[in-house]
Protein backbone atom coordinates (compact mmCIF):
# COMPACT_ATOMS: atom_id res chain seq x y z
CA UNK A 1 0.00 0.00 0.00
CA UNK A 2 0.94 3.67 -0.71
CA UNK A 3 0.67 6.28 1.62
CA UNK A 4 -1.81 8.58 0.01
CA UNK A 5 -1.94 12.96 0.15
CA UNK A 6 -4.97 15.37 -0.16
CA UNK A 7 -3.18 17.94 -3.06
CA UNK A 8 -6.10 19.64 -3.80
CA UNK A 9 -9.53 20.81 -2.00
CA UNK A 10 -12.53 22.70 -3.10
CA UNK A 11 -16.37 23.20 -2.31
CA UNK A 12 -19.30 25.69 -2.54
CA UNK A 13 -21.23 27.45 -0.49
CA UNK A 14 -23.77 25.43 1.11
CA UNK A 15 -27.34 26.39 1.42
CA UNK A 16 -30.61 27.03 -0.54
CA UNK A 17 -29.08 27.21 -3.95
CA UNK A 18 -31.96 27.79 -6.06
CA UNK A 19 -30.43 28.96 -8.80
CA UNK A 20 -27.93 25.53 -9.29
CA UNK A 21 -28.53 22.10 -10.33
CA UNK A 22 -26.37 18.98 -9.17
CA UNK A 23 -24.57 19.55 -12.06
CA UNK A 24 -23.20 22.94 -11.53
CA UNK A 25 -22.73 22.23 -7.58
CA UNK A 26 -20.42 19.35 -8.65
CA UNK A 27 -18.38 20.91 -11.23
CA UNK A 28 -18.11 23.90 -9.25
CA UNK A 29 -16.42 21.77 -6.57
CA UNK A 30 -14.72 19.46 -8.50
CA UNK A 31 -13.09 22.45 -10.57
CA UNK A 32 -12.33 24.56 -7.40
CA UNK A 33 -10.15 21.47 -6.48
CA UNK A 34 -8.50 21.24 -9.96
CA UNK A 35 -7.21 24.57 -9.42
CA UNK A 36 -6.20 24.19 -5.94
CA UNK A 37 -4.27 21.17 -7.41
CA UNK A 38 -2.77 22.66 -9.70
CA UNK A 39 -3.57 19.67 -11.89
CA UNK A 40 -4.79 19.78 -15.31
CA UNK A 41 -8.56 18.10 -15.90
CA UNK A 42 -6.68 14.99 -18.38
CA UNK A 43 -4.70 13.95 -15.12
CA UNK A 44 -7.98 12.79 -13.41
CA UNK A 45 -7.59 8.77 -13.58
CA UNK A 46 -10.96 7.83 -11.92
CA UNK A 47 -14.12 9.86 -10.35
CA UNK A 48 -15.47 9.01 -7.12
CA UNK A 49 -19.24 10.41 -6.31
CA UNK A 50 -20.69 10.60 -2.93
CA UNK A 51 -24.37 10.95 -2.72
CA UNK A 52 -27.29 9.65 -1.03
CA UNK A 53 -30.77 10.40 -2.42
CA UNK A 54 -30.53 11.70 -5.94
CA UNK A 55 -32.80 9.04 -7.24
CA UNK A 56 -35.53 10.25 -4.59
CA UNK A 57 -34.39 14.16 -4.13
CA UNK A 58 -34.52 14.53 -8.27
CA UNK A 59 -35.14 11.74 -9.97
CA UNK A 60 -31.64 11.65 -11.01
CA UNK A 61 -29.17 8.34 -10.36
CA UNK A 62 -26.05 7.43 -12.65
CA UNK A 63 -24.35 10.55 -11.16
CA UNK A 64 -20.42 8.87 -12.41
CA UNK A 65 -21.79 9.55 -15.52
CA UNK A 66 -23.40 12.97 -14.89
CA UNK A 67 -20.59 14.62 -12.84
CA UNK A 68 -17.75 13.28 -15.16
CA UNK A 69 -19.84 14.65 -17.92
CA UNK A 70 -20.36 18.19 -16.97
CA UNK A 71 -16.85 18.21 -15.33
CA UNK A 72 -15.72 18.16 -19.19
CA UNK A 73 -14.20 14.87 -19.15
CA UNK A 74 -16.56 13.05 -21.35
CA UNK A 75 -14.17 12.60 -23.71
CA UNK A 76 -11.68 11.08 -21.48
CA UNK A 77 -13.80 8.37 -20.73
CA UNK A 78 -12.39 7.62 -17.47
CA UNK A 79 -14.09 5.51 -14.42
CA UNK A 80 -16.64 7.22 -12.50
CA UNK A 81 -18.95 5.73 -9.79
CA UNK A 82 -21.26 6.82 -7.36
CA UNK A 83 -21.08 6.05 -4.03
CA UNK A 84 -23.84 5.33 -0.96
CA UNK A 85 -24.05 4.59 2.26
CA UNK A 86 -26.98 7.51 3.23
CA UNK A 87 -25.33 10.37 5.50
CA UNK A 88 -21.76 8.47 5.31
CA UNK A 89 -21.51 8.31 1.48
CA UNK A 90 -18.89 11.41 0.95
CA UNK A 91 -16.83 9.99 3.70
CA UNK A 92 -17.26 6.14 2.16
CA UNK A 93 -16.11 7.71 -1.51
CA UNK A 94 -13.04 9.30 -0.24
CA UNK A 95 -12.13 5.92 1.24
CA UNK A 96 -12.86 4.42 -1.97
CA UNK A 97 -10.59 6.88 -3.74
CA UNK A 98 -7.73 6.63 -0.78
CA UNK A 99 -8.04 2.91 -1.60
CA UNK A 100 -7.81 3.59 -5.48
CA UNK A 101 -4.31 5.25 -4.80
CA UNK A 102 -3.29 3.59 -2.00
CA UNK A 103 -3.14 0.10 -3.94
CA UNK A 104 -1.60 1.67 -7.03
CA UNK A 105 -4.56 1.39 -9.31
CA UNK A 106 -4.39 4.72 -9.92
CA UNK A 107 -2.03 7.98 -9.49
CA UNK A 108 -4.74 11.10 -9.22
CA UNK A 109 -7.84 10.72 -8.67
CA UNK A 110 -10.84 13.21 -7.52
CA UNK A 111 -13.51 12.59 -4.81
CA UNK A 112 -16.71 14.80 -5.02
CA UNK A 113 -19.68 14.73 -2.94
CA UNK A 114 -22.95 16.52 -3.87
CA UNK A 115 -26.48 16.71 -2.73
CA UNK A 116 -29.46 18.70 -4.10
CA UNK A 117 -32.23 18.97 -1.58
CA UNK A 118 -34.07 21.96 -2.12
CA UNK A 119 -35.92 20.62 -5.60
CA UNK A 120 -38.34 18.45 -3.32
CA UNK A 121 -40.58 20.15 -0.84
CA UNK A 122 -39.67 20.15 3.29
CA UNK A 123 -42.52 17.66 3.87
CA UNK A 124 -40.78 15.02 1.85
CA UNK A 125 -37.24 15.05 3.39
CA UNK A 126 -38.02 13.19 6.55
CA UNK A 127 -39.14 10.01 4.57
CA UNK A 128 -35.99 10.58 2.50
CA UNK A 129 -33.39 10.74 5.55
CA UNK A 130 -35.62 8.08 7.10
CA UNK A 131 -33.93 5.67 4.41
CA UNK A 132 -30.93 5.68 6.18
CA UNK A 133 -32.25 3.77 8.83
CA UNK A 134 -34.19 0.84 8.46
CA UNK A 135 -37.86 1.74 6.93
CA UNK A 136 -39.21 -1.67 6.85
CA UNK A 137 -39.48 -1.92 10.40
CA UNK A 138 -38.78 1.25 12.04
CA UNK A 139 -40.58 3.89 9.53
CA UNK A 140 -43.35 2.36 8.75
CA UNK A 141 -44.25 2.82 12.37
CA UNK A 142 -43.82 6.50 12.00
CA UNK A 143 -40.00 6.49 13.36
CA UNK A 144 -38.46 9.84 11.75
CA UNK A 145 -34.54 10.02 12.30
CA UNK A 146 -34.95 12.96 14.43
CA UNK A 147 -37.19 10.84 16.34
CA UNK A 148 -34.83 7.96 16.91
CA UNK A 149 -31.85 10.55 17.56
CA UNK A 150 -34.27 11.75 20.14
CA UNK A 151 -34.62 8.38 21.73
CA UNK A 152 -30.68 8.24 22.00
CA UNK A 153 -30.87 11.80 23.87
CA UNK A 154 -33.10 10.34 26.16
CA UNK A 155 -31.87 7.93 27.16
CA UNK A 156 -28.17 9.56 27.29
CA UNK A 157 -29.78 11.96 29.63
CA UNK A 158 -31.84 9.17 31.63
CA UNK A 159 -27.95 6.45 32.11
CA UNK A 160 -25.36 9.52 32.35
CA UNK A 161 -27.49 12.55 34.07
CA UNK A 162 -27.06 14.92 30.81
CA UNK A 163 -29.19 17.85 30.21
CA UNK A 164 -30.59 19.55 27.79
CA UNK A 165 -28.31 22.79 28.20
CA UNK A 166 -25.42 20.18 27.93
CA UNK A 167 -26.80 19.00 24.81
CA UNK A 168 -28.12 22.27 23.38
CA UNK A 169 -24.37 23.77 23.87
CA UNK A 170 -23.42 21.91 20.88
CA UNK A 171 -25.21 23.57 18.10
CA UNK A 172 -24.45 27.03 20.30
CA UNK A 173 -20.68 26.48 19.92
CA UNK A 174 -21.72 25.21 16.11
CA UNK A 175 -23.25 28.41 15.00
CA UNK A 176 -20.66 30.30 16.84
CA UNK A 177 -17.71 28.79 14.29
CA UNK A 178 -20.34 28.43 11.52
CA UNK A 179 -20.19 32.82 11.81
CA UNK A 180 -16.31 32.25 10.55
CA UNK A 181 -17.52 30.17 7.73
CA UNK A 182 -18.07 31.90 4.49
CA UNK A 183 -19.13 29.03 2.97
CA UNK A 184 -21.23 27.77 5.97
CA UNK A 185 -25.28 27.83 5.33
CA UNK A 186 -25.44 29.42 8.97
CA UNK A 187 -23.42 32.18 9.41
CA UNK A 188 -24.88 33.75 12.48
CA UNK A 189 -24.15 32.81 15.96
CA UNK A 190 -27.65 31.67 18.19
CA UNK A 191 -27.72 31.43 22.10
CA UNK A 192 -28.73 28.84 24.67
CA UNK A 193 -32.00 30.06 24.69
CA UNK A 194 -33.14 29.85 20.98
CA UNK A 195 -32.40 26.28 20.99
CA UNK A 196 -34.15 25.51 24.10
CA UNK A 197 -36.97 27.69 23.08
CA UNK A 198 -36.83 26.41 19.16
CA UNK A 199 -40.14 24.48 18.30
CA UNK A 200 -40.11 20.70 18.76
CA UNK A 201 -39.37 18.32 16.08
CA UNK A 202 -39.01 15.00 18.25
CA UNK A 203 -39.08 16.00 21.90
CA UNK A 204 -36.37 16.94 23.87
CA UNK A 205 -34.75 17.72 20.30
CA UNK A 206 -36.15 21.03 18.53
CA UNK A 207 -35.66 22.92 15.37
CA UNK A 208 -31.77 23.79 16.74
CA UNK A 209 -30.24 20.16 16.98
CA UNK A 210 -31.02 18.94 13.93
CA UNK A 211 -28.87 19.75 10.56
CA UNK A 212 -30.73 21.58 8.17
CA UNK A 213 -31.63 20.79 4.86
CA UNK A 214 -28.99 21.73 2.13
CA UNK A 215 -27.60 21.95 -1.26
CA UNK A 216 -23.65 21.71 -1.92
CA UNK A 217 -20.88 20.47 -3.40
CA UNK A 218 -17.23 19.30 -1.88
CA UNK A 219 -14.49 17.74 -3.55
CA UNK A 220 -10.87 16.75 -3.20
CA UNK A 221 -8.10 15.30 -5.11
CA UNK A 222 -5.82 12.74 -3.92
CA UNK A 223 -2.18 11.27 -4.96
CA UNK A 224 0.70 9.44 -4.30
CA UNK A 225 2.55 11.00 -1.63
CA UNK A 226 5.80 10.77 -2.69
CA UNK A 227 4.32 13.05 -6.26
CA UNK A 228 2.29 14.95 -4.30
CA UNK A 229 4.79 17.98 -3.64
CA UNK A 230 5.35 18.19 -7.39
CA UNK A 231 1.63 19.43 -7.63
CA UNK A 232 0.96 20.85 -3.77
CA UNK A 233 2.92 23.48 -1.40
CA UNK A 234 0.76 21.95 1.38
CA UNK A 235 0.06 18.08 0.76
CA UNK A 236 -2.12 16.46 3.55
CA UNK A 237 -1.19 12.93 4.17
CA UNK A 238 -4.13 10.80 4.96
CA UNK A 239 -2.70 8.18 7.56
CA UNK A 240 -5.44 6.26 8.32
CA UNK A 241 -8.65 5.39 6.52
CA UNK A 242 -11.35 3.01 8.78
CA UNK A 243 -14.89 2.34 8.01
CA UNK A 244 -17.29 0.19 10.25
CA UNK A 245 -20.85 -1.44 10.31
CA UNK A 246 -23.68 -2.05 12.24
CA UNK A 247 -27.08 -2.82 12.34
CA UNK A 248 -29.13 -0.68 10.31
CA UNK A 249 -32.09 -0.31 12.83
CA UNK A 250 -31.44 1.33 15.85
CA UNK A 251 -33.44 -1.21 17.72
CA UNK A 252 -31.26 -4.24 17.71
CA UNK A 253 -28.47 -2.06 19.18
CA UNK A 254 -27.10 -3.37 22.85
CA UNK A 255 -26.80 0.40 23.47
CA UNK A 256 -28.70 3.81 22.42
CA UNK A 257 -25.84 5.92 24.28
CA UNK A 258 -22.94 4.01 22.51
CA UNK A 259 -22.17 4.23 18.63
CA UNK A 260 -20.51 1.06 18.03
CA UNK A 261 -19.46 1.54 14.27
CA UNK A 262 -17.57 4.89 15.30
CA UNK A 263 -15.54 3.01 18.08
CA UNK A 264 -14.92 0.33 15.54
CA UNK A 265 -13.76 2.10 12.69
CA UNK A 266 -12.14 4.78 15.47
CA UNK A 267 -9.92 2.37 17.20
CA UNK A 268 -8.63 0.70 14.09
CA UNK A 269 -7.51 4.37 12.67
CA UNK A 270 -6.08 5.03 15.20
CA UNK A 271 -4.18 2.30 15.60
CA UNK A 272 -3.35 2.67 11.88
CA UNK A 273 -2.12 6.37 12.45
CA UNK A 274 0.05 4.85 15.55
CA UNK A 275 -1.79 7.75 17.25
CA UNK A 276 -4.52 8.14 20.34
CA UNK A 277 -7.44 10.71 20.63
CA UNK A 278 -5.50 12.76 22.65
CA UNK A 279 -2.94 13.44 19.75
CA UNK A 280 -6.08 15.14 17.24
CA UNK A 281 -6.38 18.66 17.01
CA UNK A 282 -9.25 19.13 15.12
CA UNK A 283 -12.54 16.89 14.13
CA UNK A 284 -15.14 17.28 12.10
CA UNK A 285 -17.64 14.87 13.53
CA UNK A 286 -20.86 14.11 12.21
CA UNK A 287 -23.55 16.20 14.46
CA UNK A 288 -26.56 15.22 11.91
CA UNK A 289 -28.05 16.06 15.43
CA UNK A 290 -26.89 17.93 18.87
CA UNK A 291 -26.88 14.47 21.02
CA UNK A 292 -25.06 12.77 18.10
CA UNK A 293 -21.78 14.96 18.53
CA UNK A 294 -22.10 14.26 22.11
CA UNK A 295 -21.96 10.31 21.97
CA UNK A 296 -19.31 10.69 18.98
CA UNK A 297 -17.27 12.59 20.94
CA UNK A 298 -17.37 9.81 23.21
CA UNK A 299 -16.58 7.18 21.25
CA UNK A 300 -14.11 9.06 19.40
CA UNK A 301 -12.16 8.67 23.08
CA UNK A 302 -11.80 12.45 23.27
CA UNK A 303 -14.10 12.37 26.51
CA UNK A 304 -15.10 9.38 28.99
CA UNK A 305 -18.69 7.95 28.74
CA UNK A 306 -21.32 10.10 29.74
CA UNK A 307 -18.53 13.06 29.87
CA UNK A 308 -19.30 14.33 26.48
CA UNK A 309 -22.53 16.83 27.19
CA UNK A 310 -20.99 18.74 30.43
CA UNK A 311 -17.20 18.84 28.73
CA UNK A 312 -19.19 20.47 25.15
CA UNK A 313 -21.06 22.78 27.86
CA UNK A 314 -17.34 24.17 29.50
CA UNK A 315 -15.86 24.53 26.17
CA UNK A 316 -14.00 22.26 25.95
CA UNK A 317 -14.38 20.97 22.24
CA UNK A 318 -14.32 25.02 21.20
CA UNK A 319 -11.55 26.27 18.74
CA UNK A 320 -8.63 25.94 20.51
CA UNK A 321 -9.97 23.62 23.72
CA UNK A 322 -9.22 20.27 24.54
CA UNK A 323 -9.90 19.75 20.93
CA UNK A 324 -11.45 21.40 18.45
CA UNK A 325 -14.40 19.62 17.38
CA UNK A 326 -16.63 21.29 13.91
CA UNK A 327 -14.55 23.93 13.26
CA UNK A 328 -16.58 24.18 9.69
CA UNK A 329 -20.18 24.93 12.01
CA UNK A 330 -20.64 20.96 11.48
CA UNK A 331 -23.41 19.97 9.65
CA UNK A 332 -25.96 22.21 11.77
CA UNK A 333 -24.03 25.41 10.78
CA UNK A 334 -22.43 24.50 7.75
CA UNK A 335 -25.03 22.46 6.29
CA UNK A 336 -25.64 19.05 5.37
CA UNK A 337 -25.97 18.20 1.25
CA UNK A 338 -25.87 14.48 2.89
CA UNK A 339 -23.60 13.29 0.54
CA UNK A 340 -21.36 15.92 0.44
CA UNK A 341 -20.58 16.29 3.93
CA UNK A 342 -18.12 13.54 4.46
CA UNK A 343 -15.89 15.13 1.69
CA UNK A 344 -16.74 18.86 2.97
CA UNK A 345 -15.29 17.28 6.43
CA UNK A 346 -11.80 16.53 4.69
CA UNK A 347 -12.42 19.73 3.06
CA UNK A 348 -12.19 21.93 6.44
CA UNK A 349 -9.53 19.47 8.13
CA UNK A 350 -7.20 20.12 4.87
CA UNK A 351 -7.59 23.92 5.61
CA UNK A 352 -7.04 23.69 9.17
CA UNK A 353 -3.79 21.68 8.89
CA UNK A 354 -2.64 23.70 5.88
CA UNK A 355 -3.37 27.14 8.30
CA UNK A 356 -6.07 28.34 6.16
CA UNK A 357 -9.08 27.75 8.47
CA UNK A 358 -9.11 32.55 8.16
CA UNK A 359 -10.86 33.14 11.38
CA UNK A 360 -11.22 30.00 13.12
CA UNK A 361 -7.87 28.13 12.22
CA UNK A 362 -6.42 26.02 15.64
CA UNK A 363 -3.48 26.88 16.48
CA UNK A 364 -0.70 24.51 15.23
CA UNK A 365 -2.64 21.96 14.36
CA UNK A 366 -0.58 18.99 13.46
CA UNK A 367 -2.98 15.88 13.32
CA UNK A 368 -7.16 16.03 12.17
CA UNK A 369 -9.66 13.70 12.48
CA UNK A 370 -13.34 13.38 10.28
CA UNK A 371 -16.03 11.25 11.33
CA UNK A 372 -19.09 10.48 8.92
CA UNK A 373 -22.08 8.60 9.59
CA UNK A 374 -24.93 7.19 8.01
CA UNK A 375 -27.98 6.79 9.75
CA UNK A 376 -28.36 6.04 13.48
CA UNK A 377 -25.02 4.77 12.96
CA UNK A 378 -25.55 1.74 11.13
CA UNK A 379 -22.16 2.81 9.12
CA UNK A 380 -19.23 5.34 10.21
CA UNK A 381 -16.36 6.46 8.71
CA UNK A 382 -13.45 7.42 9.96
CA UNK A 383 -10.17 9.20 8.26
CA UNK A 384 -7.39 10.79 10.34
CA UNK A 385 -5.06 13.28 8.59
CA UNK A 386 -1.43 15.07 9.35
CA UNK A 387 0.06 17.77 7.93
CA UNK A 388 3.61 17.45 6.58
CA UNK B 1 -45.20 3.73 -0.34
CA UNK B 2 -47.24 0.64 -1.78
CA UNK B 3 -49.04 -2.11 0.56
CA UNK B 4 -47.78 -5.19 -1.13
CA UNK B 5 -44.26 -4.51 -0.06
CA UNK B 6 -45.51 -4.53 3.39
CA UNK B 7 -48.03 -6.98 3.22
CA UNK B 8 -45.10 -9.57 3.07
CA UNK B 9 -44.61 -9.49 6.56
CA UNK B 10 -47.95 -9.16 7.53
CA UNK B 11 -47.70 -12.88 9.90
CA UNK B 12 -45.05 -10.73 11.88
CA UNK B 13 -46.86 -7.43 12.13
CA UNK B 14 -49.83 -9.02 13.13
CA UNK B 15 -49.08 -10.92 15.78
CA UNK B 16 -45.40 -10.32 16.19
CA UNK B 17 -43.81 -13.35 15.22
CA UNK B 18 -40.02 -13.28 15.21
CA UNK B 19 -37.41 -16.16 15.06
CA UNK B 20 -35.21 -18.56 17.61
CA UNK B 21 -32.32 -19.39 17.48
CA UNK B 22 -32.43 -22.98 18.41
CA UNK B 23 -28.39 -22.86 19.03
CA UNK B 24 -27.87 -19.95 20.78
CA UNK B 25 -31.86 -19.79 22.00
CA UNK B 26 -31.71 -16.17 21.38
CA UNK B 27 -34.85 -14.33 20.16
CA UNK B 28 -34.71 -11.99 17.19
CA UNK B 29 -37.75 -9.51 15.83
CA UNK B 30 -38.48 -9.02 13.06
CA UNK B 31 -37.59 -12.49 11.68
CA UNK B 32 -33.94 -12.88 10.18
CA UNK B 33 -32.88 -16.39 8.92
CA UNK B 34 -29.43 -16.25 10.13
CA UNK B 35 -27.99 -15.57 13.90
CA UNK B 36 -25.59 -12.44 14.18
CA UNK B 37 -24.07 -14.92 16.89
CA UNK B 38 -23.96 -18.32 15.52
CA UNK B 39 -23.47 -17.69 11.79
CA UNK B 40 -23.54 -20.51 10.02
CA UNK B 41 -24.75 -22.85 13.00
CA UNK B 42 -27.63 -21.31 12.98
CA UNK B 43 -28.74 -22.16 9.44
CA UNK B 44 -31.77 -23.72 9.00
CA UNK B 45 -32.11 -23.31 12.96
CA UNK B 46 -33.88 -20.33 12.62
CA UNK B 47 -37.45 -21.18 14.10
CA UNK B 48 -40.90 -19.33 14.02
CA UNK B 49 -41.41 -17.56 17.64
CA UNK B 50 -43.95 -15.52 19.11
CA UNK B 51 -43.52 -12.63 21.09
CA UNK B 52 -45.90 -12.18 24.19
CA UNK B 53 -46.41 -8.74 23.53
CA UNK B 54 -45.33 -7.58 27.14
CA UNK B 55 -42.90 -5.18 27.59
CA UNK B 56 -41.26 -1.46 29.54
CA UNK B 57 -40.20 1.81 27.81
CA UNK B 58 -36.95 1.62 27.38
CA UNK B 59 -36.71 4.79 25.35
CA UNK B 60 -39.27 7.50 24.00
CA UNK B 61 -39.77 10.38 22.12
CA UNK B 62 -42.85 12.57 20.69
CA UNK B 63 -42.85 13.26 17.21
CA UNK B 64 -43.84 16.66 15.88
CA UNK B 65 -42.54 16.54 12.64
CA UNK B 66 -43.43 13.24 11.03
CA UNK B 67 -43.18 11.75 7.68
CA UNK B 68 -46.52 12.49 5.17
CA UNK B 69 -48.22 9.41 5.90
CA UNK B 70 -48.39 10.47 9.51
CA UNK B 71 -49.15 14.07 10.24
CA UNK B 72 -52.74 13.56 10.89
CA UNK B 73 -51.67 11.91 13.89
CA UNK B 74 -48.85 14.27 15.49
CA UNK B 75 -47.67 15.00 17.84
CA UNK B 76 -47.33 11.27 18.57
CA UNK B 77 -45.54 9.26 21.40
CA UNK B 78 -42.37 7.03 19.61
CA UNK B 79 -40.99 4.21 21.69
CA UNK B 80 -38.42 1.34 22.06
CA UNK B 81 -40.19 -1.34 23.82
CA UNK B 82 -37.88 -3.92 25.53
CA UNK B 83 -39.83 -6.65 25.25
CA UNK B 84 -39.54 -9.53 27.74
CA UNK B 85 -37.99 -11.65 25.83
CA UNK B 86 -35.02 -9.28 26.02
CA UNK B 87 -35.40 -8.12 21.95
CA UNK B 88 -37.02 -4.07 21.66
CA UNK B 89 -39.02 -2.93 19.23
CA UNK B 90 -39.84 0.37 17.58
CA UNK B 91 -43.50 1.86 17.57
CA UNK B 92 -46.28 4.09 19.27
CA UNK B 93 -47.67 4.02 22.21
CA UNK B 94 -51.60 5.24 22.50
CA UNK B 95 -54.64 5.24 24.68
CA UNK B 96 -52.01 7.68 26.72
CA UNK B 97 -51.08 10.94 27.35
CA UNK B 98 -47.43 12.10 26.45
CA UNK B 99 -47.01 13.29 29.97
CA UNK B 100 -47.42 10.07 31.98
CA UNK B 101 -44.91 8.49 29.74
CA UNK B 102 -42.05 7.40 31.58
CA UNK B 103 -38.88 4.93 31.14
CA UNK B 104 -39.67 1.46 32.52
CA UNK B 105 -42.94 1.60 32.12
CA UNK B 106 -45.11 -1.16 31.51
CA UNK B 107 -47.06 -2.04 28.47
CA UNK B 108 -48.28 -4.60 25.69
CA UNK B 109 -48.89 -4.49 22.04
CA UNK B 110 -52.06 -3.83 20.74
CA UNK B 111 -53.43 -4.11 17.25
CA UNK B 112 -53.58 -1.02 15.48
CA UNK B 113 -54.05 0.94 12.33
CA UNK B 114 -50.52 2.39 10.87
CA UNK B 115 -51.16 4.30 8.30
CA UNK B 116 -52.34 4.21 4.69
CA UNK B 117 -51.07 4.03 0.99
CA UNK B 118 -51.41 7.32 -0.32
CA UNK B 119 -54.36 9.98 0.53
CA UNK B 120 -57.57 7.39 0.31
CA UNK B 121 -55.79 4.31 -0.22
CA UNK B 122 -55.11 0.55 1.32
CA UNK B 123 -54.44 0.50 4.98
CA UNK B 124 -51.86 -1.36 6.62
CA UNK B 125 -52.02 -2.59 10.15
CA UNK B 126 -49.54 -3.68 12.58
CA UNK B 127 -48.48 -3.21 16.47
CA UNK B 128 -48.15 -0.41 18.23
CA UNK B 129 -48.02 -0.50 22.25
CA UNK B 130 -50.61 1.05 25.30
CA UNK B 131 -49.91 1.11 29.04
CA UNK B 132 -50.85 -2.35 31.30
Amino acid sequence: MRDVAIIGVGDTKFGELWEHSIRDIGMQAGLSAVSDANIAGEQIEALYIGNMAAGSLIEQEHLGALVSDYSGLSALHIPAVRIEAAGASGGMALREGYIAVASGMHDIVMVAGAEKMTDVTDEEIPTIQMAGGDQQWEGISGSTMASLFAMMARRHMHEYGTTRENIASVPVKNHKNGAMNPNAQYQKGITMDTVLKSPMVADPLGVFDCAPISDGAAAVILAPLDIAKKYSEQPIKIVASAAATDTLALQHRESLTRIDSIKVASRNAYKTAGIGPKEIDVAEVHDSYSIAEIISIEDLGFFEKGKGGPATLEGMTEINGVVSVNTSGGLKARGDPMGATGVAQAVEIARQLRGKGEKRQVNNAEYGLSLNMGGTGGTSVVHIYRRL
Amino acid sequence: MSNPRYWRENPSRYNLIGRRCENCKGVFFPPREICPKCRRKSLGKMKAYKLTGKGKVYSFTIVHDPMPDFTLMKPYIMAMIEMEEGVRLTGQIVDCEAEKISIGMDVESTFRKLGQEGGSGIIRYGYKFRPV
